[in-house]
């Protein structure tokens, strides 16, 4: 760097004066400025030099860091809270909220399943084609050609699986801790639901393939929504109110009153699109929530034997 | 603005009639009496009102963008032959193509919608155990769709059949009739059996 730095000094001064002297009169000021502009450059490149042996001293450097990183517990903090992928995080947690024998770390490993899934899914969709002429064979596509294809459709799918297996696990030790209540109750209701949402994305997920699982699977799952009271045309009060099967509740999951093209490319938006887009967003709040109750819930706080000899001498 | 544009047309009828002009007056005067903060405020919930209206609208234009008004699916109506191309018993070549079997009995000869009552499956004609086999959840019905095992609530429905003018036989699947559990059976009805 240093050299190529320098280098360009001295050819524009040569070119400099190559160039007065074709040219007329007031060569020397010209020469003079070019030369003091020259000087400067090479002091730039100088000082540029100095500053990439302490890169922490530039002026990238501080734009994007912004704080002081060293060792000291305020400058961690405000490492934490200046950045944009930490900053949902609380700067710091108490000691017993990585007590995973209490809360598995079930929420946390369930958010990177996610992220997992939304990764592989995104890679799929690069060959995936949501029509009825093309799904399943670009499936066969992805499993027997596309490099990596498998690799990537089986992760989907068995990350997939245990994602529901998580949220599930989740919820169930949330349960048994008593972490629902007070003042956690609104969360427990969003996380209610994203389990919501999480089951519909693994729902519209079965049909994408367009096999004969997914097909039948949508099937039986939409004739369900045929009993939905007073928006199906087969539930309670759903003939009273005019649901036929054109106009139903099924019809506008379907678009269609049979599990037909329609039926797959609603399947994809609704699952590469618009459930990732709300349930991310209930993912913020989620975790927003969880810092404004007052963090992880865990058991009694614990206390170092030092810290408990403290106490006592006082 | 509302006052300088409509002070000049109260001026005029200030002779004949007071009475008109006290009434003009007041309506005038109203908005000065109101102090700034009310009148904001009414302006607020107007706007606040047009905006969720708006949204309101809108929202039941996203909800009914979701029916179309067209559909491009299989026909429901189709002529598959005529009555002297069918047996007796449970015909299963149309499967595939219209999603129905055509059965014959004693009694003529109707046609049994490939749907199964419970969930919407496709169930198996099993020609040795001589049953309809739903794989899905196990429903099973006789050879003439009536339900013996499993979860299906009532016996298949039956399309609409009927000859045409050249003697073959013709299907309506938008027509079906059906015998709910309890109910009155409609495959006695006339259309959904062909007494030939």
């Amino acid at each position: 760097m240093a050299e190529t730095n320098g280098n360009p000094t001295t050819p524009t001064n040569g070119d400099g004066t190559g160039g007065n002297g074709a040219g007329n009169g007031n060569g020397k000021s010209r020469i003079a400025t070019l030369i003091e502009g020259s000087k400067e450059v090479r002091a730039k490149a100088a000082e540029e030099i100095k500053a990439l042996k302490q890169p922490e001293k530039t002026d990238v450097w501080k734009s994007i860091l912004r704080v002081k990183h060293d060792e000291t517990p305020r400058s961690r903090a405000l490492g934490v809270l200046s950045n944009v992928f930490l900053h949902l995080h609380p700067a710091k947690i108490n000691r017993d909220a990585v007590a995973y024998k209490y809360t598995w770390g079930m929420g946390g490993m369930t958010f990177y399943v996610y992220i997992t899934l939304v990764f592989t899914g995104t890679l799929l969709m690069f060959y995936y084609h949501p029509s009825k002429i093309v799904a399943f064979r670009d499936i066969l596509y992805l499993e027997h050609d596309v490099p990596f294809g498998k690799l990537l459709r089986n992760m989907h799918r068995w990350g997939a699986h245990l994602m529901v297996i998580m949220v599930e696990l989740h919820m169930f030790r949330v349960f048994l801790t008593g972490s629902y209540k007070k003042p956690r109750e609104f969360n427990w209701v969003v996380g209610v639901i994203l389990l919501v949402l999480t089951l519909l994305l693994s729902f519209t997920g079965y049909l994408l393939p367009d096999d004969q699982l997914g097909f039948w699977a949508v099937t039986v799952g939409t004739n369900m929504a045929r009993a939905t009271p007073l928006l199906g045309h087969d539930g309670p009060f759903g003939a009273q109110l005019g649901m036929t099967p054109f106009n139903d509740v099924r019809f506008g999951l379907l678009g269609g009153s049979i599990v037909d093209a329609n039926a797959l490319l609603r399947a994809y938006i609704w699952h590469c699109v618009a459930i990732p887009i709300i349930a991310s967003t209930f993912m913020v709040v989620h975790f927003w929530r969880v810092r404004k109750d007052g963090g992880i819930s865990g058991p009694a706080p614990v206390m170092l034997e030092s810290e408990i000899k403290d106490v006592r001498k006082i | 603005m509302a006052n300088t544009t409509a002070e000049p047309p109260a001026a005029p009828p200030e002779q004949p009639k007071p009475g008109l002009l006290q009434a003009i007056k007041t309506i005038l005067s109203k908005p000065e009496d109101a102090d700034d903060s009310k009148v904001s405020a009414r302006r607020r919930r107007f706007v606040m009102a047009a905006v969720l209206g708006t949204l309101g609208v809108n929202f039941l234009m996203f909800l009914r963008f979701f029916f179309p008004r067209t559909l491009f699916e299989p026909k429901t109506t189709f002529r598959i032959g005529y009555p002297s191309d069918f047996g007796f018993g449970v015909d299963t070549k149309f499967q595939n193509a219209h999603r129905i079997w055509v059965v014959r009995n004693t009694e003529g000869i109707f046609v049994i919608s490939a749907v199964c009552t419970h969930l919407g499956c496709t169930p198996d004609w099993k020609a040795s155990e001589n049953k309809f086999k739903c794989p899905c959840h196990g429903s099973g019905y006789d050879p003439e769709g009536i339900n013996f095992e499993g979860p299906a609530p009532r016996p298949m429905d039956r399309a609409h059949v009927e000859l045409d003018p050249e003697g073959q036989i013709v299907v309506d699947l938008s027509k079906l009739y059906r015998w709910p559990k309890g109910e009155r059976s409609q495959f006695g009805d006339p259309g959904a059996i062909l007494r030939v």
